[in-house]
């Protein structure tokens, strides 16, 4: 028992692979690491990485098309080439998995209450009314309101941040040695990931099990981990403590992925000056917007009392939380959703209410970049046609005009001119957001509203797609909406910045206004729960947003 | 400044990388492509492709084409020596065992002396019409019944589910009540009474008839793909982009919807063969003198104890054909879906080369 502390999971060349076609592609090679009891390892790196598939593959749950060879010991068993009944033990019992999606994880047809006290009698000997009482207490400790009403409730009458946490109640159920995080909070907001953090650091503490945390978001890292392993490609490109890797990063990959993720508070101010008599290109005025009622649904107002103006060639950054209706903004403004009252005006021309036929016209002066660059492409249409359809449509371009045309805006957003040809399953999510610029641009807007346009992408590609998106404005001098839910995002572009809560404006500022010295305490929450990617000053801030919160 | 861009060009290649592993089955090539792709790897339904197509050759050259009704015939010859209105002589048994008549002489047995097709391969019927004749017929006109139902139906069923899923509101309802009210009625009555109507006008008319009733079924199921699609962003982006309902209907969302359409139109062609042999075999379908799979089966089912193959060449027709449809069907459901990924057996295992750890 005194001896040296065995790691909880200890992984020796470990090698995942996915059989194409004939061949065996590496995944995740020569892996080698440990953790123990009390510890967070952190698995960052890119998508692709094979940091997902490599965490799937220690208990066998990969794809009939993948092998795994090495060794994955947990608690000094074997796991790789294990029977059924072995990893079925360890599984749920000794090592627990919380996955990405909170929604797609539990099951939506029982209650949590139900799936935690199955996953309790699966392993253990115990009557119902135990395990009810066992899950209540487990519903308790992940701080889910009211628990004894909650158990009885279906996942979809909970909210994001209420199903991880009930998910984390079924992973934590057997008190497992190892919890497996898989990106946990990726699909939520920010406020709400500062306090599955905080949750998660908490029962670590309580429960001393070993966690591994695979996350792309350097921020979450630096809060959480306690050493860190980067992957890229498949390999591991630099392990060492959270210290280390945040303050002294050896390998030049680290530090361009260190330096490719936004910092809050690190960018210089841009000033904007609008001349006195300049006309907004987009003028929102008392802008009401509502879902109408559908059988028995009820309307919904998805935002209300909204004005905003947007002068030519500003680009500004509107915050705010999912479900706060700043796509429903973005989308209003270019006539895509109908206004129940207010007036909208775009380059001069009021689209409140107007018809198609209107609307054709005022198409002419706006582009939209779509959040999902998987869905916002025809996969049919080669992405010359799509980035030329705006050009053919207008009767601007056709045949060798518009190939020329197509051509020279692949060449704005730095894509090969032959690519003209390929299908957008070919691309990368980085390659069809250019794709999509490119087709937003294809008619010179005047106004461009960029939905999430990077929510979807990596670090690196995004800070490139940043940069890509700053030079043609400065280039096209157009005036931008940008919407985000990353503040740190919105900081490197917007001159102005409007934060939205629950359909409503509660702040429109300069830039440097509201992220030195916000006004409203709801702004000052936000800006508080983002997580900066360097471990001390995240300790700090930490502090300060409990003292804020009380 | 132009270092830099070169630098840039250099990482664009290398941003290539998501998911490079999954799309390494399917680099540069298109849609299309890929499904084509997966539906050649599909071993049950090339074969079953091959064997339609084989049929049908074999069907359609053998007995000609008759096309029009009686008054107004079309006609090709085929290469059989006997047409469905010939009597020749009944044969009989000498070598018939039992005694019966008019046997089948097709001898497939290389070593005997009368190895071949001989005279009447599938044998004689009551009054000596040679039933080869009689069975490519009968199955030439339930092919072309199939082949009509499934594309009438198609059309239909495309057309209407595409402008409710994509129109919604009212139009919607009412579109989607009529199909409701056509779904319930069995559709066997609605054959017996268009049959029983149009029955004589010959079978290309009547194919038209069942065709109009049978698009219901790939009318909800347009609907609710187009539904879904047209909630996607690349269909904002086309209407942004300035374009019409009719483009966005034609350019942008049909051709996705192109794959459930295909399989589903497929897999109603072989329901639609089983319609037109349970409609004949009742006695509603294709009427006298003209013959199909099903009227063939209802006139001779009392021969089954003493002569049984006037029952077995008509049967083995029908269940080639329908099941040669099904099998490319589920091909073609297997080629568009994405996630359908082929198994790797042993051999496979064993024999893949390993990447070059890059």
């Amino acid at each position: 028992m005194t001896q040296a502390k065995e790691p909880i999971l200890k992984v020796e060349n470990f090698n995942v692979e996915f059989w194409v076609d004939g061949v065996w592609y590496p995944a995740a090679i020569d892996m080698n690491y440990q953790v123990g009891a009390g510890e967070v390892l952190a698995i960052v790196g890119e998508s692709g990485s094979g940091k997902s598939s490599s965490s799937m593959g220690l208990m066998g749950l990969l794809a009939s098309n993948a092998r795994t060879t090495g060794s994955v010991k947990v608690k000094g068993v074997e796991m790789l080439g294990a029977s059924n009944k072995t990893l079925r033990t360890f599984r749920g019992r000794e090592v627990a998995y919380i996955f990405q999606e909170p929604m797609t994880a539990l099951n939506p047809v029982y209650t949590i209450g139900f799936q935690i006290i199955e996953t309790l009698k699966t392993h253990f000997d115990m009557t119902t009314e135990k395990a009810r009482a066992r899950a209540i207490e487990l519903l308790t400790m992940v701080e889910i309101p009211n628990p004894e009403k909650s158990i009885n409730k279906y996942p979809h009458q909970l909210s994001g941040g209420q199903r991880q946490r009930a998910m984390i109640a079924q992973s934590l159920a057997c008190d497992p040695s190892l919890l497996i995080a898989d990106e946990p909070t990726t699909a939520l907001d920010v406020t709400v990931q500062a306090e599955i953090i905080d949750l998660m650091r908490n029962l670590k503490d309580k429960l001393d099990s070993a966690v591994l945390l695979i996350t792309h978001d350097m921020g979450v890292v630096a809060d959480l981990a306690d050493r860190v392993l980067v992957m890229k490609d498949g390999l591991t490109v630099e392990q060492g403590s959270a210290d280390q890797i945040f303050n002294r990063p050896v390998h030049p990959y680290t530090q361009q992925l260190l330096a490719a993720v936004p910092k809050l508070g690190s960018v210089q101010s841009r000033k904007l000056v609008v001349p006195a008599d300049a006309k907004p290109v987009l003028r929102l005025s008392d802008v009401t917007i509502e879902y109408p009622k559908r059988g028995r649904v009820p309307a919904f107002t998805a935002a209300q009392g909204i004005s905003l103006e947007i002068f030519p060639g500003e680009i500004l950054g509107l915050v705010g939380e999912s479900g706060s209706g700043k796509t429903t903004i973005g989308r209003a403004a270019i006539g895509l959703l109908p206004i129940k009252s207010g007036i909208i005006e775009v380059a001069g021309n009021d689209i409140s209410h107007a018809s198609l036929k209107d609307l054709q016209a005022v198409r002419r002066h706006t582009g939209i970049v779509f959040q999902d660059p998987a869905s916002s492409l025809n996969p049919r249409l080669p992405i010359g046609e799509s980035i030329g359809e705006p050009l053919f449509l207008a009767k601007i371009a056709k045949g060798d005009e518009l190939n020329r045309m197509v051509e020279d805006l692949l060449d704005k957003v730095e894509l090969p001119r032959s690519y003209r040809n390929r299908y957008p399953h070919e691309l990368s999510g980085g390659q069809r957001q250019r794709v999509g610029i490119a087709r937003a641009l294809a008619l010179n807007p005047d106004i461009l509203i960029a939905d999430e346009p990077t929510s979807a992408l990596d670090v690196s590609i995004q800070a490139r797609f940043l940069e890509l998106l700053q030079e043609l404005q400065e280039e096209l001098k157009f005036a931008c909406l940008f919407i985000s839910h990353d503040i740190a995002v919105v900081e490197i572009l917007a001159h102005r910045i409007a934060v939205m809560q629950h359909g409503r404006l509660v702040e429109v500022g300069d830039r440097d206004q509201i992220l030195r010295s916000p006004k409203d305490p709801y702004t000052q929450k936000l800006l508080a729960a983002v997580p900066v990617p360097d471990p001390a000053e995240q300790k700090i801030r930490r502090e300060a947003r409990k003292a804020l919160a009380g | 400044m132009f270092g830099k861009k070169k630098n840039k060009d250099v990482e664009i290649v290398n941003e290539a990388n998501e998911n490079a592993i999954q799309n390494k089955e399917i680099d540069g090539l298109s849609q299309g492509q890929i499904v084509l792709r997966r539906f050649t790897r599909h071993r049950g339904a090339m074969i079953a492709l091959f064997t339609l197509i084989f049929l049908i050759l074999f069907v359609y050259s053998a007995s000609g084409i008759y096309l029009g009704s009686d008054k107004q015939p079309f006609t090709i010859q085929g290469w059989w020596h006997y047409k469905i209105t010939d009597h020749p002589m009944l044969v009989f048994g000498k070598d018939c065992p039992g005694g019966s008549t008019g046997c089948p002489s097709l001898n497939l047995n290389p070593f005997s002396g009368k190895f071949g097709f001989g005279d009447h391969p599938f044998g004689q019927d009551d009054i000596g019409r040679d039933y080869f004749a009689l069975a490519m017929r009968g199955a030439e006109q339930s092919i072309m019944i199939m082949f009509i139902i499934g594309g009438i139906g198609g059309l239909l069923g495309t057309v209407i589910g595409a402008i409710a899923g994509y129109f919604r509101g009212r139009l919607d309802g009412f579109l989607m009540r009529l199909t409701d009210l056509i779904i319930t009625i069995p559709s066997l009555i609605i054959g017996a009474v268009i049959g029983y109507k149009v029955g004589n006008l010959g079978v290309v008319v009547l194919g038209l008839y069942l065709g109009i009733f049978s698009w219901t079924g790939l009318a909800r199921l347009v609907r609710g793909e187009f539904l879904s699609l047209r909630e996607r962003e690349f269909v904002d982006a086309a209407r942004v982009a300035g374009a019409s309902n009719r483009r966005i209907i034609f350019k942008h969302i049909l051709p996705n919807a192109v794959g459930i359409i295909i399989v589903s139109v497929t897999l109603s062609m072989s329901g639609a063969i089983l319609l037109e042999t349970a409609l004949s075999y009742l006695g509603f379908g294709v009427v006298p003198p003209d013959v199909s799979l099903g009227s063939l089966i209802s006139n001779y089912q009392e021969s089954f104890a003493t002569r049984p193959w006037l029952f077995w060449w008509p049967g083995f027709f029908i269940i080639a054909i329908a099941l040669s449809v099904n099998f490319i069907g589920d091909g073609l459901r297997d080629a568009f879906d994405p996630r359908q990924r082929r198994r790797i057996s042993k051999k496979d295992r064993e024999n893949a080369k390993v990447a070059s750890k890059a």
